[in-house]
């Protein structure tokens, strides 16, 4: 091999919430941790989650579990898993008060309890009513619960190995997981991870799309090291669109906005979510919201010169309540739009945001894949958690907050699990003679290069072609037409050249070695859509409209199950959603209306 | 002038947690990165030492509050964020 070998009990990709939040159970436990960051932990994406952790505390109004559980199931459109829902929604007060005890500085009502505040699709009484659910520190939720996490790592001992990419899973003959590989920045040399189990916990893809919220190093690296080893990736289909991306931007403004009374407007002045959700209004769920004010546009009741976006006024909340609870907002209004939210509203389109799809896993975060004929046969040894897992408890629409919240429950439950699973006295199995090679002649291949397309080059036209073909505005034509496109675009991405060729801090190597992990996402993405012959949560076609047959164009009878997409072939197969729950009664399929 | 290795690192980690930071940073890199003098890289290290949240504020000016010495930069921060 020739190449150094670490040797940890458990090695974590990905120092996110869900990467911290795992390796703090597996380093309480006195367990070795190693976790592998592209960048220092508290600059992973978490750090952008501003809204809330979703949990049924009933501090503001009465809530519980099941009311969560059932806005889950209603927002996933009857595609989440129901156990793993139940699963989480029980598992959320402890996530949270966990984090409490931990330090996390919530915000705090006057009796001492943690403030909630209102979401889209949160409610009481199966729907009744909105409810306020949100745990939130200001909006820098997802930034003090990675300080929390990281400090604490810190005091358990944690080893974090920072600035180093993992590269591809090691699987031995019997197809466990043994370790990864992985690339130091500083060096630019490939070194072995050994381990008795891998975690995966890198976040999403969401730098397929060009007009995205996700930062930049957002590349889908977990999504592209699975697919390369084989594992399907599941649902990848559906992507959430925020609504409120600021106009041309990209830049998110939180959904705590309408929680705490924005309101979307069209070029007439008018309140239309009354018309489309009399209930919920403005806080209907995301992917609802989005359709809505894509219709607007589509109708001529867009706002500006071209009437292609929507104003979120939130003007009538006045400065105080704005620079209290919304500071960022403001910062934003100013900074990326050119307006004071104070006084004018502030231009918004639906934006990519989140990945709803992902590699597959049951509850406890082990990786399952189809396998004589049980297609949730565990791969020994490997674990995924957060957003580039699918459990799947956010099926084809997540519910605004059960992000951080999927992020603390798995990343705890994996780690529970290993732990009372005694992964301390399980030994080591052995690494084969080749661990290594594959990576080595990838990047080889970079380095010998002498002609080709440059890596940016390439992913640049990804993401125009995936926000083309696999938009909000999704039609069979236009999906099938990307599938072509993307695939073509791949191949391209076979041949890529480095003008630099050193070692040492070579970011074009680095970003070359992304794109192969954005073409394995994005290629997953287009076919698996493509395939799905029906609209259902984020995945919205225009060919597969509301009908008396399929309301909401939704096909429950040929489509209620989830995809899986292997890369080998660029095949697809399908699995069951399992519908039945851990405890409760299952939540029958209805038509989602708010 | 910073080296060629000087500014690879620089653009790396001007890579950041979320969107905000990654645009402006990229922005100023494009634009003058590579004629960047000894002082504007040393100043532009210790600010984007500080977590996400907290150079935001000082790009976004919320707060003046910034490490010693780094004056100019942010500065041209600052004004790269308002020149789109």
């Amino acid at each position: 091999m020739g190449l150094t070998v670490h040797k940890y009990d458990a090695v974590v990709i990905g120092a996110g919430g869900a990467g911290m939040r795992c390796s703090l159970q597996l380093a309480r436990a006195g367990l070795r941790v190693a976790v592998l960051s592209k960048v220092f932990p508290t600059r992973s994406h978490t750090v952008a989650a501003q809204g809330g952790i979703g949990a049924s505390l009933g501090n503001m109004d009465e809530d519980n579990w099941h009311y969560h559980f059932y806005d889950t199931v209603k927002g996933s459109d009857w595609l989440g898993d129901q156990d793993a829902i139940e699963f989480m929604c029980r598992e959320a007060p402890k996530v949270v008060y966990d984090l409490e005890h931990m330090g996390m500085p919530f915000d705090r009502n006057p009796d001492g309890t943690i403030y909630q505040r209102p979401f889209g699709g949160h409610s009481a009484k199966y729907g009744e009513k909105p409810v306020p659910r949100a745990c939130a520190a200001a909006d820098r939720t997802g930034h003090a619960m990675l300080h929390t996490l990281y400090q604490q790592n810190v005091k358990s001992k944690t080893t974090f190995f920072v600035e180093w990419m993992a590269l591809d899973i090691i699987r031995d003959a019997e197809g466990d997981a043994v370790g990864v590989t992985a690339l130091e920045m500083e060096t630019g040399e490939v070194a072995i991870f050994h381990a008795k189990c891998v975690l995966f916990a890198t976040g999403g893809a969401g730098r397929i799309f060009a007009a995205s919220t996700n930062a930049f190093i957002n590349t889908g690296d977990g999504l592209g090291m699975a697919a390369r080893a084989g594992i399907p990736l599941e649902d990848m289909e559906f992507w959430q669109f925020h609504p409120t991306g600021v106009h041309n931007a990209g830049v998110l403004l939180t959904e705590g906005c309408r929680g705490e009374g924005a309101i979307l407007r069209n070029k007439d002045g008018e309140r239309f979510m009354e018309r489309y959700a009399p209930k919920l209004k403005d806080l209907a769920p995301r992917d609802f919201i989005s359709r809505c004010m894509d219709q607007e546009i589509k109708e001529g009741r867009g706002c500006g010169p071209n009437g292609d976006y929507i104003a979120l006024d939130l003007t009538h909340l006045g400065a105080e309540t704005i620079m209290k609870r919304l500071p960022s907002v403001h910062e934003i209004g100013k900074n990326f739009a050119n307006v004071d939210v104070i006084k004018e509203a502030i231009p918004v389109v639906p934006t990519i945001h989140y990945q709803m799809g992902g590699i597959p896993t049951n509850i406890h975060g082990q990786v399952v894949v189809p396998k004589e004929g049980n297609p949730n046969t565990v791969i020994n040894g490997l674990y995924a958690i957060g957003e580039c897992s699918c459990v799947s408890v956010h099926g084809a629409n997540r519910l605004g907050t059960n992000s951080l919240l999927d992020l603390l429950v798995f990343g705890r439950a994996a780690g529970n699990h290993l732990v009372e699973t005694a992964l301390a006295s399980r030994a080591f199995k052995p690494l084969p003679a080749n661990a290594g090679d594959y990576s080595r002649a990838r990047i080889a291949k970079l380095d010998d290069s002498s002609s080709g397309e440059y890596p940016q080059d390439v992913a640049n036209d990804l993401r125009k072609s995936m926000q083309l073909h696999a938009g909000v505005f999704r039609t069979q034509k236009t999906m099938d037409e990307g599938v072509v496109q993307v695939l073509a675009i791949a191949e391209r991405a076979e041949s890529l050249s480095l003008k630099d060729k050193s070692k040492v801090f070579n970011t074009a190597r680095i970003e070359a070695l992304e794109v192969a992990n954005l073409m394995e996402a994005a290629k997953a993405t287009m076919v698996s859509a493509a395939a799905r012959h029906e609209s259902r949560g984020a995945h919205s076609v225009d060919d597969y409209s509301d009908s008396v047959e399929f309301p909401l164009g939704r096909n429950d009878k040929e489509w209620m199950k989830h995809t899986l997409w292997y890369s080998e072939g660029n095949r697809l197969d399908y699995k069951p959603v399992n519908l039945k729950p851990l405890t409760v009664d299952s939540i029958p399929p209805v038509k989602r209306t708010f | 002038m910073i080296t060629d290795l000087q500014l690879s690192k620089l653009r790396w980690r001007c890579r950041r947690g979320f969107l905000e930071n990654d645009l402006i940073l990229t922005r100023l890199l494009d634009r003058r990165g590579a004629d960047f003098t000894t002082e504007e890289h040393e100043q532009l290290l210790s600010l984007i030492a500080l977590d996400d949240n907290d150079l935001w504020e000082i790009i976004a000016g919320r707060t003046d509050v910034f490490p010693a010495g780094a004056d100019a930069m942010v500065s041209i921060l600052r004004q790269t964020r308002v020149t789109h």
